[in-house]
């Protein structure tokens, strides 16, 4: 804690606060901590599936904060973040076969077209909201399912659609390149897990400066934001490119990590699956776009490949965890666990002390 | 000074505010007049969230009626609803500071400004706490904040001691006094508590089912009888 802090008055030189507090510290140290874990120590006991399920985790975490920034900061339901991964996945796909162009440039590439088509995917936000955006944005990801369907991916052919031969997967289709330098599964886990954690970073940077306060102004009252002179057009707008963005190069990643993408993976209801997860982590928090992620791709991978269970079943388990959430704590897991574990710490120690003291444990 | 000519505002079949012309001299202005009379109305037409039917609006020269919604809080137009508006999620720094970012004053000022409008209202509580955590006299208190903060010319305050006892009124009351001075803002107080609007303002105007009843300094209006019994219904002393 630094000089200027409750009492600051008009005299103060600026930029006094707000300073770094000890609280800001603690949790850059265990933010840093869990990621040197994710990136030293999870390659080296997790076997070669595992490592893929968690580039995924990670990827669909991306696509989860993206939905957390327009639901959960700004108050737009969009259920077409599935389909902007999609377009960044096919758009990797596509320039990674069409030039030589280096990893990164492909990334910000994809990032970049889906952020443009986001963007406009978004406009009917400024006229429409709730229901009918969700209804909407529901539309687009089932038209790009429909696209896709007729299309596919990119296999290295030539023109627009990039299609190779009759369509038909060949094993001479050649896998999207990954980075020169992460080539192997766990390299490119490692990278994945680093762009994201970028992204993240660039989202937090947005929450917590300007764009933030306005689109928290925003999601409070929208008359009271144009009162308080934010050009609310603009902030919308800037939320659905913010979010297509992170989303689009997620994409790009993923078309890398899958190899050689099929429509088939991509289908319209995953939208609405990474919408529940995203809830039932928590869109108030980043921490809840991780705990989407890990619901939507590491329960699957354990339900099916490790316990052998039909994957379907999840989707009454998050069917119930969405009513759990709806009902119990709106700001999903990464608020209820917390708060819970620290209920659970306050209640031992009442115990340990109870006990300590000879008396019998309170029940 | 804000001077309104012939201001007439109509919803389908009725209309809230009728012919209404008066001059806001400067200082701190009340605004007072029974449910529906129109006060409302007024600001959201100030706002921009009204369109008028008829009628104009010139504030310090400016033709306020002209300018697009959101960037009337650039030109100086600062106001506060009835129900509140401070954001829960955010600290009360950041909540002021928003309206600092939207007002056009300089990055450069921004924090001491943010701070000296925390302070100006008397707010006790740390400007890192979240404003979710506030009770009702803080977040009250962080709204006229809002509405000082980043040279405001108008600062429009709907009802905003409703729902305060009258201890903490009076200290609202106090603030309020103080802004023309020390922001050089003009002040609209609507309000329906007369003990708050006799100690504020200067002047007062009172409005009835859409139309102007009175207007002068703040203690003959009160005294004049048509405000009496528009205001009470009755020929009762206020």
């Amino acid at each position: 804690m630094t000089a200027a802090s409750a009492s600051g008055d008009g005299t103060a030189p600026k930029r006094t606060w707000p300073a770094v507090e000890r609280g800001t510290v603690v949790r850059a140290l265990v933010i840093l901590g869990l990621l040197l874990v994710a990136l030293l120590v999870l390659p080296s006991i997790a076997g070669a599936d595992w490592i893929t399920t968690f580039t995924s985790v990670a990827i669909y975490s991306v696509a989860a904060l993206g939905f957390g920034v327009l639901y959960g900061r700004v108050g737009m339901i969009s259920l077409g973040q599935i389909a902007l991964l999609t377009i960044g996945c096919w758009i990797g796909a596509r320039f990674s076969y069409a030039t030589a162009l280096p990893f990164p440039v492909l990334l910000l590439i994809a990032g970049g077209i889906t952020c443009a088509i986001g963007t406009l995917v978004g406009l009917p936000a400024l006229r429409l909201s709730g229901l009918y955006l969700a209804l909407i944005t529901l539309m687009f990801a089932g038209a790009t399912t429909i696209v896709l369907s007729v299309h596919d991916f990119p296999s290295g052919g030539g023109g627009f659609w990039g299609r190779a031969g009759t369509g038909a997967l060949t094993t001479s289709t050649p896998p999207v390149r990954r980075p020169s330098s992460a080539v192997t599964d766990v390299a490119y886990y490692r990278y994945t897990v680093v762009v994201c954690a970028i992204l993240f970073l660039f989202v937090l940077l947005h929450i917590a400066g300007k764009p933030g306060r306005a689109w928290a102004t925003i999601r409070e009252s929208e008359p009271a934001a144009l009162a308080a002179g934010v050009n609310i057009t603009l902030y919308k707008l800037w939320a659905f490119a913010l979010a297509s963005f992170i989303t689009g190069v997620a994409g790009c990643l993923l078309a890398a990590q899958v190899g050689v993408p099929r429509a088939i993976t991509f289908q319209t209801q995953d939208s609405l699956t990474l919408a529940a997860t995203a809830l039932i982590g928590g869109i108030f928090s980043l921490w809840g776009a991780i705990v989407a992620g890990i619901f939507s791709q590491l329960l699957p991978f354990l339900f099916q490949a490790q316990w052998g269970l039909n994957p379907n079943f999840l989707l009454i388990l998050f069917g119930v965890g969405l009513l759990q959430v709806l009902l119990t704590a709106p700001g999903g897991i990464s608020q209820q666990l917390p708060r819970d574990l620290a209920n659970l710490g306050r209640l031992a120690a009442r115990r340990a002390r109870a006990l300590a003291s000879g008396d019998k444990p309170v029940p | 000074m804000i001077e309104v000519k012939g201001l007439t505002v109509r919803f389908a079949g009725v209309t809230p505010i009728d012919d209404v012309s008066l001059v806001f001299p400067g200082g701190t202005c009340g605004l007072i007049g029974p449910n529906g009379a129109g006060k409302t109305t007024f600001f959201n037409v100030l706002s921009g969230f009204v369109k008028p039917a008829a009628g104009s609006i010139a504030a310090f020269g400016d033709n306020l009626l002209r300018m697009a919604d959101y960037k009337r809080a650039r030109w100086g137009l600062r106001r506060t609803f009835q129900t509140e508006m401070a954001i829960e999620q955010l600290s009360v720094f950041d909540n002021v500071a928003m309206i600092h970012e939207h007002s056009g004053a300089g990055r450069g000022s921004r924090n001491a400004d943010v701070l000296a409008a925390i302070e100006f209202v008397g707010l006790e509580v740390s400007p890192k706490e979240k404003v979710g955590g506030l009770g009702a006299r803080e977040r009250r208190l962080v709204e006229v904040a809002r509405a000082v903060v980043g040279k405001p010319r108008v600062v429009l305050l709907d009802e905003p001691a409703a729902g305060l006892p009258d201890e903490e009124t009076e200290h609202l009351g106090q603030v309020i006094q103080k802004i023309p001075d020390r922001f050089g803002a003009l002040v609209i107080l609507v309000d329906h508590d007369m003990s708050l609007v006799s100690a504020c303002c200067e002047t007062t105007a009172v409005l009835d089912f859409g139309k102007l009843i009175a207007s002068g300094p703040t203690a003959e209006v009160l005294r004049n009888e048509h405000v009496m019994r528009a205001y009470l219904g009755t020929e009762e002393e206020l």
